[in-house]
């Protein structure tokens, strides 16, 4: 790993790292979000983190970026999933069981129609 | 209370009275009628809007819009104009400025609502918290090697006394003034610690921020070491914080593979390095003496003051301790300038402020917001409303430090002075609202309960203080209380404040101020009546104490 000795140093690696995550967004790969805080973990986000992982390879689905990040504060709507396909904006969806979670792979991932029962403003 | 889209606020100082600000009430509310717009558009009279010459006053919100002088015949207009095709009415607009009461920060907010403004939380719930590229994308760590590389200690001080930042962990005081302390305090080694032990009932705002952005609170600490001359640090975490515990771990490690912590940090000669202190569970371990003894390995209980720990504190050495909250405001202070900071919130308490929603509402969870809204933007527009059409009785703060907050004050603006102006708190930032069906007595039994099992029994006043009253509220709750105890916790309340040694005993007793002072006749009745209104209370005749 390098050493950051220097703001320039500081500048390369966050250069280089936006590279990495433009050409993720470019790559036509479409990411699934998983709220991964201690709200969302009680209110089940394992569960349905695993049955995304789980459909992913059961549909041999390629191109899907799953990635986890903290509460984004809407306790009530726990465990919180968001998509982002490209060239599309950002849905997020609240109480996301992992039967939901399959639909949502399913219907919104797969076939490009929003899960509207379960969508929430982000 | 419901959920609504929008609310209009009519000023009922005396002089909009005498100008018609009642017909004005009335018009608009038959108004929205006919509009259809009654169930979306909330309407309420608020005495402390005004400006002369231009009474009765009527204000928009989220819009922030300020129309006046208003009279009856205008409203139709104003109506259907603004409320119904969303247009201004500017020939009736007014400037928001040199208007007093709560219009002035008003105009600081324009365009703020009812978004919310994250500036602690910016990146939390965006980005992936194990991942330090992550958090140097988004301007990560750009703060501390600027300070290092082009900004001076005493420069990195004025620059957050000039920003106004206070401190959130509940006292609200002035950063800057702190780190000038602990940078001007005589020792070969200063210590800084972050306190993360976060045990005040209600409160969880720093764990979201320990999870979802670990990388701030590490940038944020040696911003402060650097500016204090401290070399080392530890980030004190509540025990049962496990996740947090092992996110700030790995941010730890991450940034010590990056040569971000430990020796030449950006190449200077500033050295730093940084420990994770677990807490055991006890609520006294927030108080910062007490958690410094607890980092020594003695039993949690609070150090008799002076000397300060920005004096003396950790290892008897110079030490500074802020909380998560407080912290994560710096690297933004840094990067953007105290004039940005200012510029957001209210003139005596910058910046935003993260609450902990919880209670009857609709919506439970956590926003960030710019100092000054009130609990009734709060309730309407964030929470949603009421739940189940409830209506609002009360709101507790959270915390030791946290108050009882009546209906009657849910239009004071939340910031530090407006609140301790009124005689209230802003706590730990918990915002627990309560409906009708919440006993007042049951409220402060629950609390005292938490404080006599709380409290670390070191000095008496504290230890009995608590107990006793804990006692006297569960006679109330029983049936068997007398008006001899109202006295009595009046008095427990004031000896508790006047004589406790440390913050938690000095706070404990204001619920049973605060309940005296807004709710006496409801204690009462559980008293004079034996019933309790809300029928909460067993009310079983029976004694315990
Ligand atoms: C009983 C008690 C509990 C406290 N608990 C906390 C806590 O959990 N977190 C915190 O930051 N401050 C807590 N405080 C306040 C700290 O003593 C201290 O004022 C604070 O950490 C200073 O940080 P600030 O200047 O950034 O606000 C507590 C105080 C008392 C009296």
């Amino acid at each position: 790993m390098p050493s950051i000795k220097s703001l320039d140093d500081l500048k390369k690696i966050r250069e280089e790292a936006l590279k990495k995550q433009q050409l993720k967004e470019t790559s036509g790969k479409t990411e699934v979000v998983v709220g991964m805080g201690t709200v969302g973990i009680a209110a089940g986000a394992r569960e349905t983190l695993k049955a995304i992982l789980d459909m992913i390879e059961s549909e041999d689905l390629s191109d899907i970026i799953v990635r986890q990040t903290g509460n984004i504060g809407l306790d009530s709507f726990e465990p919180i999933v968001q998509v982002n396909l490209t060239g599309e904006s950002k849905v997020t969806y609240g109480k996301v069981s992992p039967e939901i979670a399959r639909r949502i792979m399913k219907e919104h991932v797969m076939g490009g129609e929003i899960v509207t029962e379960y969508q929430i403003e982000g | 209370m419901k959920a609504t889209r929008s609310m209009i606020l009519v000023s009922s100082d005396q002089e909009s009275m005498d100008r018609g600000a009642l017909e004005v009430f009335e018009t608009l509310q038959k108004q929205l009628v006919t509009f259809g717009l009654e169930e979306e558009i909330s309407i309420s009279m608020v005495d402390d809007i005004s400006k002369r010459g231009a009474s009765p006053l009527i204000l928009v919100y989220p819009d922030a819009v300020i129309y006046g002088p208003v009279t009856p015949a205008d409203v139709p207009f104003i109506v259907e104009e603004h409320l119904y095709k969303g247009r201004v009415v500017e020939s009736k607009q007014i400037s928001p400025y040199d208007l007093s009461g709560r219009v002035a920060w008003l105009s600081s907010r324009k365009g703020t609502l009812p978004a919310e403004h994250r500036i602690v939380l910016k990146n939390v719930g965006l980005i992936d918290p194990e991942k330090i590229d992550e958090y140097i994308i988004n301007e990560g760590y750009e703060a501390l090697g600027k300070i290092l590389r082009e900004m001076s200690p005493q420069e990195t001080i004025t620059t957050l006394k000039n920003s106004g930042l206070r401190g959130r962990g509940g006292a609200g005081f002035p950063t800057g003034l702190k780190w000038q302390f602990v940078a001007g305090a005589k020792g070969d080694k200063k210590y800084v610690i972050c306190n993360a032990d976060e045990s005040e009932p209600g409160t969880f705002k720093d764990r979201l921020v320990l999870e979802g952005d670990p990388h701030a609170i590490i940038e944020a600490m040696m911003i402060a070491a650097y500016a204090v001359g401290a070399d080392e640090g530890y980030v004190y975490i509540r025990g049962e914080y496990g996740l947090a515990i092992s996110r700030m771990g790995k941010a730890i490690e991450q940034a010590r593979e990056y040569g971000l912590l430990g020796e030449n940090i950006f190449g200077t000669d500033f050295s730093f390095d940084l420990h994770i202190h677990a807490g055991a569970g006890a609520y006294i371990c927030g108080e910062e003496t007490a958690l410094i003894e607890s980092i020594e390995g003695n039993r949690g209980e609070p150090r008799p003051r002076p000397p300060y720990p920005t004096t003396a504190g950790l290892w008897q050495k110079p030490t500074l301790v802020n909380n998560v909250e407080t912290l994560a405001n710096i690297p933004a202070i840094v990067r953007n300038g105290p004039e940005w900071y200012k510029s957001i919130g209210t003139h005596s308490s910058p910046g935003t402020k993260v609450y902990t929603i919880l209670g009857n509402v609709n919506v439970t969870g956590l926003i960030e917001v710019p100092m000054g809204i009130t609990l009734r933007e709060v309730i309407s527009i964030y929470a949603k409303g009421m739940k189940d059409g409830g209506s609002f009785k009360l709101a507790q703060t959270g915390g030791s430090s946290g108050s009882i907050i009546p209906a009657s004050l849910q239009d004071t603006p939340m910031d530090f002075d407006s609140f301790s102006k009124a005689g209230v708190s802003l706590g730990s930032g918990a915002l627990l609202i309560a409906n009708e069906e919440t006993c007042v007595v049951d409220l402060a039994k629950v609390l005292l309960n938490f404080f006599r099992n709380e409290s670390c029994g070191k000095c008496n006043p504290c230890r009995i203080g608590n107990q006793r009253s804990f006692e006297i509220l569960t006679n109330i709750s029983e049936g068997v209380g007398t008006l001899q105890d109202l006295k009595d916790l009046q008095m427990l309340s004031d000896q508790l404040y006047e004589l406790s040694n440390c913050g938690l005993g000095q706070t404990a007793g204001s619920p049973l101020k605060d309940i005296l002072a807004h709710f006496k006749a409801e204690v009462e009745a559980h008293i004079k009546l034996k019933v309790c209104p809300a029928g909460v209370c067993p009310m079983s005749g029976h004694r315990t104490y």
